[in-house]
C-alpha cells in the first residue's frame, strides 16, 4: 500500500495524523533509496512510493527535525486505533478511557455568558473586533487574583491562550533550538515533540528509545515520582508537570522546593505545568509560584481545558514572572510577549467571555463540582484495580490513574484489553520508555460507563 | 551556543547595547535581578522593532493621552467595526447553550477542524478547483498558520516576500531563524528576498530579477497595496514556482473584497496545486476578529525535494503544536458559510468596500496618488520624497486620524501611507472631511505635488 493511500486513509478518520509506526511504515514502502543528506556524509533511506517518482517534486528540503519524529502525536494514533477496532466491531460498546477528554456538560452559568458574548457580537455596542493578544484584562485580572491572589503574581505577568498545548510550541519559539531541556520520563509527549520540532534535540536512539540532547528524568514507584535530581544533568530548560500526567503524581513543597533550588543553582528555567492543580486531593502546592524564589526561575502553565470541559472551547494561560530573565538579563516576559504579538493573535473572545464566568464565585463552585465528579470516577477506577491486584498509581491527585504491568510491553496490552473489553486506555510507552510496562486510564467518562468498565476490568482481570 | 558561565545566582550586569529605533523594547536595569543561565533566542534579539500593530495601538493611546477630548478615528490596524450578522452570532449562542446539555457537549474536535466545516469551506471557496475537505487544515486565523508553517518548513529554507507585506511573514521568518542579520542601510534581513511592488511594475513584481528562494509568500488582494493579481500574473507565478521548485504561500485573506474578475484562490491557476499552500480567515470576511477562525489549504500533490507529502507534516504540526480552533467559533462559521449567511455577509463587506470607495475618491480629488482600495479594504497613497512614519505622526497631530505609515511593511513601503476602510460610515465621512482640510489648498508640507 502506498503512502499516498496510506495518507487518504488515516486522513478520513477523525483526528489522526498518519501514523508511522515501525510495522506500518515498512509495510507501505514499495522501494528504499539512497539520498544524501544536505551538508553531511550520511545517506538516509526514504521511501519514495511508486506514483510518485513521476509526480512533480518541489525543490524543498523536508524539515529535517520533523524527520527525526518516530511516529504521529501520540493521541491522534489512540484514535485511530479506536476507529479501527469500531471498524471491526462495529456493534460494540466502546468506552474510552484514552485521551484525557471532557464529557460533562458544561456548567450553565458558563455557557450563558458566551450565549451572551456571542449575541453582544451582533449589536453595536456589543461589538469588538481584535483583542488585546495578552487576553482581555478582565480575564488577566480575575486568573491573577484567583490563583495566584497572595502570590506576588500580577495580572501582567499573565498571557491568556487558546490552551497549553499551544502555550507549549509557543515557548518552544521563544527558547529557540539551542537551548537543552529535561523532561520527566513518562511525560505529556507535547512537551518531547515540540522540543523536536524546535530543532533542541538529536536523533531518535531506538536502543534507548528517547531523543539525544533531551535529558529524561526517570519518575518510577521506586522513587516516588520524583526525580532523583542528584543523577539529573543540567539543561537550560525544565520541563515539570504536577500534578502529573501521566503518573498522577504530585510533588511535595518539599520537592518543589529541591527542584526550584537545583534550577537556581543550574540557572535552569522550569517550564510547570498545572493543568491539574484543581484535582490536587492533599495538601501539595499547586502553583510553582508558592515556592519561595521560583518567580526567578520559573514559568507556569495551566488550562481550563479538565476544569471547565473547556476541551473543545478552547482556553488556557501562561504565567511569566517579570523577575525571570534570560543570562544576559532580557526580561524573558518581553520575548514572550513578542511571540504572543507576532505568532499568536488573542484567545477568542467568546472563549474568555467563558472563562471570566468560571471564575465568577458560582462558576468556580460549578467547576468545583464538575471536578468532584471527575474524582470521585478516578476512585472507582483506582478501587478496581486495587481490588484486582495490581499495583496502582496516581488517581490521588489528578485524573488518571497509572497501572503497572510488570514485564509487559504497554502497547500489547492496550491492544488486548481494547480487544477483549472494547476499552480504549492510553499505553504508558506513549509517554517515553519510563512509562514501559504501564497503562494509563483516565477517568472522564459518564459515570455509568465508568462503572461498565469498570466491571469488564474485573471480568477480564479476575 | 550558550556559555557555561558563573552567572547562574549572581546578580547581572545588563550590557545590552540600546536600541534606539521607533518602538523598541527598552530593557530595564535591575539592580537586584537574579538572572538564569539560559541564553536568550537570537533570533528574537534580530528582531527590530515591535510587532508593527501593537507600536500602532501604543501611538494611539499615547495620543489619546496627550488629546483627551480628541474624537480619535482608527483608519490604522485593519480591525473590523460592523456587528457580526444575527443569524451566525446566534448559531454561536445556540452552540455555546447546546454545550450545558449531554446531547450537545462535545470535548476536544478534530485538530484538523470539524469535518462539515472543513467540507463547507471546500465546497464554497473552493467550488471548482477540486480541493478536497481533507485538504483545508481549520485554525484560530492567518496569523497563528502563517507561524505554524514556519515551524513545518524550519529554519534552513529561504522566502521571499513582496515589499511591501503583512509584516508577519518577515517577523516570523526573522523568529524561526531564517531571516539574517538585519542591515540597517538597506532596511532589510539578509537572507530574505524582498520582490518589489510599485506603480512602476504595476503592484506585482518583476520575477525576471527575483532570485530563486525556497518559499514565496504572496497576498493577494495585498495588504497593504490593495493589488489584486490577475490572472495572467499568477500564472506566471506559478510558473516561476515550478521553474525554481518553490512553495508558495499565498494569502487570500482578502479575496472576498474583490470586485473585478481577478483571482480568488491560486488553485484557480493550472499547476498550482503542486507549488502553492493558501492561507485564508473569517476576520475580514465575516467579522471574527476577535472571534478566531481561519483555514489552510496544504493539497496533497504538494510535495518536498524527497517526495515526502508536505501536507503530511502539516497535519503532524496541527496534531502537536495545536488543539484545533474554538468549537463555538467553528460553529460560527458554519453559519458564514450557509447561504443566508453568507448573504449577510456580504453585505456587511460591501458596507466596508463603499467606505474605501470613499476614501479613494477623498484622496484622488486631493490630487494625490492613490492606490487600492478597490479590490482590498485598504487604501494606499504615495507622498511622494516623504517618510512614512513623518507623514503617520503629521496626520495624527493635525486631524487625529491613525493611519499605518507604509514603511512598517517593508522598505518598499517607506514613502506610503495605508489606510484602512474599517469603520463605521459615519467614522470615515468625518474622516475624509479632515482630510480634506489637512490636504487641500496645500496646507500639507506633504503635499509635494
Amino acid at each position: 500500500m502506498s503512502l499516498m493511500n496510506n495518507l487518504s486513509t488515516s486522513m478520513i478518520s477523525s483526528s489522526s495524523s498518519a501514523f508511522l509506526a515501525p510495522t506500518s511504515f515498512n509495510a507501505s514502502r514499495t522501494r528504499s533509496v539512497s539520498v544524501p543528506l544536505k551538508s553531511l556524509n550520511i545517506v538516509k533511506c526514504v521511501s519514495t512510493p511508486q506514483e510518485q517518482q513521476t509526480a512533480y517534486k518541489t525543490k524543498v528540503s523536508r524539515n529535517a527535525n520533523i524527520a527525526k519524529l518516530q511516529a504521529g502525536y501520540l493521541f491522534p494514533e489512540v484514535a485511530r486505533r479506536r476507529a479501527a477496532h469500531l471498524l471491526k466491531y462495529p456493534n460494540a460498546q466502546v468506552i474510552s478511557l484514552g485521551i484525557g477528554d471532557t464529557t460533562e456538560p458544561i456548567p450553565d452559568v458558563i455557557t450563558s455568558a458566551m450565549a451572551k458574548k456571542s449575541h453582544a457580537l451582533s449589536t453595536l455596542e456589543g461589538y469588538s473586533g481584535y483583542g488585546a493578544e495578552q487576553g482581555e484584562k478582565a480575564v488577566r485580572a480575575a486568573l491573577a487574583s484567583t490563583f495566584y491572589g497572595n502570590l506576588g503574581i500580577e495580572e501582567d505577568d499573565i498571557f491568556v491562550s487558546d490552551g497549553a498545548k499551544c502555550d507549549i510550541s509557543r515557548l518552544q519559539v521563544v527558547f529557540g533550538s539551542n537551548v537543552t531541556m529535561a523532561v520527566q520520563d513518562p511525560s505529556y509527549p507535547a512537551y518531547v515533540d515540540s522540543s523536536v520540532i524546535m530543532g533542541q534535540t538529536g536523533q531518535f536512539q531506538k536502543d534507548v528509545e528517547k531523543y539525544a540532547n533531551i535529558e529524561y528524568m526517570r519518575c518510577t514507584p521506586e522513587n516516588g515520582f520524583f526525580p532523583d535530581l542528584s543523577t539529573v544533568a543540567r539543561t537550560d530548560i525544565i520541563f515539570f508537570c504536577s500534578p502529573n500526567n501521566p503518573t498522577g503524581a504530585a510533588a511535595t513543597r518539599e520537592q518543589l522546593t529541591q527542584l526550584v533550588q537545583f534550577a537556581k543553582d543550574n540557572g535552569s528555567i522550569i517550564v510547570y505545568d498545572s493543568a491539574y492543580a484543581l484535582y490536587m486531593s492533599d495538601e501539595n502546592p499547586r502553583s510553582i509560584f508558592e515556592i519561595p524564589g521560583a518567580k526567578e526561575v520559573a514559568i507556569e502553565t495551566a488550562s481550563f481545558s479538565k476544569y471547565a470541559g473547556f476541551t473543545g472551547v478552547r482556553l488556557g494561560w501562561t504565567v511569566v514572572p517579570k523577575q525571570l530573565l534570560f543570562s544576559d538579563g532580557f526580561p524573558v516576559a518581553k520575548d514572550f510577549n513578542r511571540i504572543v504579538c507576532t505568532c499568536f493573535n488573542g484567545a477568542s473572545n467568546i472563549s474568555q467571555a467563558g472563562g471570566l464566568a468560571c471564575l465568577s464565585p458560582e462558576g468556580l463552585q460549578a467547576m468545583q463540582e464538575v471536578i468532584g465528579f471527575y474524582k470521585e470516577n478516578t476512585k472507582i477506577i483506582v478501587e478496581t484495580f486495587n481490588s484486582l491486584g495490581f499495583k496502582v498509581y496516581g488517581g490521588q491527585n489528578a485524573p488518571y490513574v497509572w497501572v503497572h504491568f510488570p514485564g509487559r510491553n504497554s502497547w500489547d496490552v492496550f491492544s488486548e484489553i481494547l480487544e477483549k473489553t472494547h476499552i480504549v486506555t492510553t499505553p504508558g510507552s506513549g509517554f517515553g520508555p519510563g512509562g514501559e510496562g504501564f497503562i494509563r486510564v483516565s477517568a472522564f467518562g459518564h459515570r455509568e460507563n465508568v462503572l461498565e468498565a469498570c466491571r469488564r476490568f474485573k471480568q477480564l482481570y479476575n | 551556543m550558550y556559555k557555561l558561565s558563573a552567572c547562574s545566582s549572581m546578580p547581572c550586569g545588563i550590557s545590552l547595547p540600546p536600541k534606539i529605533v521607533l518602538g523598541s523594547l527598552r530593557v530595564h536595569k535591575q539592580g537586584n535581578g537574579r538572572c538564569t543561565n539560559v541564553p536568550r533566542n537570537v533570533n528574537l534579539e534580530k528582531l527590530q522593532n515591535n510587532y508593527l500593530f501593537p507600536e500602532i495601538s501604543k501611538r494611539e493611546l499615547q495620543h489619546m493621552e496627550k488629546y483627551p477630548n480628541a474624537k480619535v478615528i482608527s483608519l490604522g490596524i485593519g480591525d473590523t467595526t460592523e456587528p457580526i450578522p444575527e443569524q451566525i452570532s446566534l448559531s454561536m449562542a445556540n452552540y455555546a447553550h447546546a454545550l450545558s446539555t449531554a446531547e450537545g457537549y462535545r470535548g476536544y474536535g478534530a485538530e484538523q477542524g470539524n469535518q462539515a466545516l472543513r467540507k463547507a469551506i471546500a465546497e464554497t471557496f473552493y467550488k471548482g478547483v477540486a480541493i478536497k475537505d481533507t485538504e483545508v487544515f481549520v485554525s484560530d486565523g492567518s496569523q497563528c498558520d502563517i507561524s505554524r508553517l514556519q515551524l513545518l518548513l524550519g529554519s534552513k529554507v529561504t522566502i521571499a516576500v513582496q515589499d511591501p507585506s503583512f509584516p508577519a511573514y518577515i517577523d516570523s521568518s526573522v523568529i524561526i531563524g531564517q531571516a539574517g542579520d538585519f542591515q540597517d542601510k538597506t532596511g532589510r534581513y539578509q537572507n530574505i528576498e524582498y520582490m518589489q511592488l510599485g506603480p512602476q511594475n504595476n503592484f506585482f513584481p518583476d520575477l525576471t530579477i527575483t532570485p530563486r528562494t525556497d518559499i514565496i509568500f504572496f497576498c493577494s488582494p495585498n495588504n497593504p497595496t490593495g493589488h489584486a493579481a490577475t490572472r495572467k500574473q499568477l500564472q506566471q507565478l506559478v510558473e516561476f514556482a515550478r521553474d525554481n521548485g518553490s512553495i508558495i504561500i499565498f494569502d487570500s485573506a482578502y479575496a472576498t473584497y474583490i470586485s473585478d474578475d481577478s483571482p480568488k484562490s491560486i488553485f484557480e491557476i493550472p499547476g498550482a496545486k503542486e507549488v502553492a499552500i493558501e492561507i485564508s480567515s473569517f476576520s475580514k470576511f465575516a467579522g471574527f476578529t476577535g472571534v478566531r477562525l481561519g483555514w489552510t489549504v496544504v493539497p496533497e500533490e504538494l510535495l518536498f525535494s524527497g517526495g515526502f507529502p508536505v501536507i503530511h507534516d502539516f497535519n503532524r504540526i496541527v496534531c502537536t503544536c495545536f488543539n484545533g480552533a474554538s468549537n463555538i467559533a467553528q460553529a460560527g462559521g458554519l453559519a458564514c458559510l450557509s447561504p443566508e449567511g453568507f448573504q449577510a455577509i456580504r453585505a456587511v463587506i460591501d458596507y466596508y468596500k463603499e467606505n474605501a470607495r470613499i476614501l479613494v475618491d477623498t484622496f484622488a480629488s486631493l490630487g494625490l496618488e492613490v492606490y487600492g482600495g478597490v479590490n482590498a479594504p485598504y487604501v494606499w497613497v504615495h507622498f511622494p520624497g516623504s517618510k512614512s512614519w513623518n507623514v503617520f505622526a503629521e496626520i495624527l497631530e493635525k486631524t487625529h486620524i491613525i493611519t499605518v505609515p507604509g514603511s512598517g511593511f517593508g522598505p518598499g513601503g517607506a514613502e506610503y501611507i495605508r489606510i484602512s476602510a474599517f469603520g463605521r460610515r459615519e467614522h470615515i465621512i468625518e474622516a475624509s472631511w479632515r482630510l480634506e482640510k489637512l490636504f487641500s489648498k496645500g496646507k500639507s508640507p506633504l503635499l509635494t505635488v
